[in-house]
């Protein structure tokens, strides 16, 4: 029951607070791995991954995944109520009065302090699944050296990833489900986990 | 039909058609709430999603729970939200089931090594747009990168940082409207 409540506390207080989107909650997500140890880094991003290559909005998604692994089919029930009971309450009452909330000017600026922050929470959150990704802490610690720290298979492939999901003309506009899809196979073949 | 049915029934479509959340949504939106149902005038719509980007949440579950608050009441908005939200629980509560019994596999592992290299570009991608829109000028600027090194450096929940950034917000802008 305990974990049921500290689910939902936990999924409001990321609906509450993580503002412009569905990787807004990311930040959160790593909080709360930090805090109760239910899913690891790795995992999350496996999470985030899936919940970008099936329907549904990604936050929705992402919540309903992480109240799956930590507690099945009511752990995901509750986590998406959690997330999104604090946008109920407040849309109905900003639905009452819209365009006073909207012309206000302390509305709008806060808003000119949240966004940039909230771009460096999912920065941050970035980081995270980045030294995942590229740093052999292992390999490091036995060889102690600086060419065994970075992956350089994963280097070259961010690389090319990011040339053609931002930069290509002809891809960028593609749905992430492709660019997953092509690293599963990528992955696969080159064996990236090593096993 | 019943009209809460149908706000049920017609934001479950929507959840389940859209792919990749809030901005992917609106095409869907406009055809299905504009368009066949008149719920919401084009303009009507356009308000909604801006203020569901601006208030805390999800985007896509903020415009559901507007448009039907708008269309029928409180019960009418909350209905539209778990009609919003109900695809997902399935969708990824049956993946999510079917992975945990493949996860220990050779090649699920190697997959999602692969995968996990492209949710970094993926992230990095949606920090760039963001950042087109966010950091506009030195202050917002000095927010991002504050923000975003003291929540790689420390423990702080991300909470802190977003009621400290509303309040520099508030500061910083005002300020300056009576300096001038």
């Amino acid at each position: 029951m305990m974990v049921y409540l500290q689910l939902f506390y936990e999924f409001f207080k990321a609906g509450l607070f993580a503002i412009g989107g569905g990787m807004a909650t990311l930040p959160f997500l790593y909080d709360i791995s930090d805090k109760t140890g239910w899913y690891s880094y790795g995992q999350l991003a496996d999470m985030v991954a899936i919940s970008e290559s099936t329907p549904g909005p990604i936050g929705v998604n992402m919540a309903t995944y992480v109240g799956f692994t930590t507690c099945g089919v009511p752990g995901a029930v509750i986590a998406t109520l959690g997330l999104i009971t604090p946008s109920i309450i407040i849309i109905l009452i900003i639905a009452g009065f819209l365009k006073a909330f909207k012309d206000n000017k302390y509305v709008k600026s806060a808003f000119y302090g949240l966004r940039p922050a909230s771009t460096g929470l999912i920065a941050a959150a970035g980081l995270s699944v980045l030294s995942l990704v590229l740093l052999n802490k292992d390999a490091y610690a036995v060889s102690g050296s600086f060419m065994d720290l970075f992956s350089l298979p994963g280097l070259i492939m961010m690389a090319v990833l990011y040339y053609f999901t931002a930069k290509c003309k002809k891809t960028k506009g593609l749905h992430p489900v492709v660019f997953i899809a092509a690293s599963a196979v990528i992955g696969i073949v080159f064996r990236f986990a090593g096993v | 039909m019943n009209k809460f049915a149908d706000l049920f029934l017609t934001f479950a479509r929507i959840g389940g058609l859209t792919f990749g959340g809030g901005y992917a949504m609106l095409p869907i939106l406009q055809r299905e709430v504009v368009e066949k149902r008149g719920w919401a005038s084009e303009e009507e719509l356009m308000d909604y999603y801006a203020i569901g980007q601006c208030t805390p949440g999800i985007i896509a579950v903020n415009t559901a729970t507007f448009i039907g608050q708008r269309t029928a009441g409180i019960a009418g908005g909350i209905i539209a939200t778990l009609g919003v939200v109900f695809p997902s629980l399935i969708i990824i509560s049956v993946i999510a089931a079917f992975i945990q019994n493949f996860a220990d596999l050779a090649v699920v592992q190697n997959a999602f090594a692969g995968i996990r290299v492209c949710v970094c570009v993926l992230i990095f991608n949606a920090v760039m747009k963001l950042w087109k829109k966010s950091v506009i000028d030195r202050k917002t600027l000095a927010i991002f990168i504050v923000v975003m090194m003291g929540s790689v450096l420390t423990d702080l929940s991300p909470i802190v940082f977003v009621i400290l950034a509303a309040a520099a917000g508030i500061f910083l802008q005002n300020k300056e409207v009576q300096a001038k």
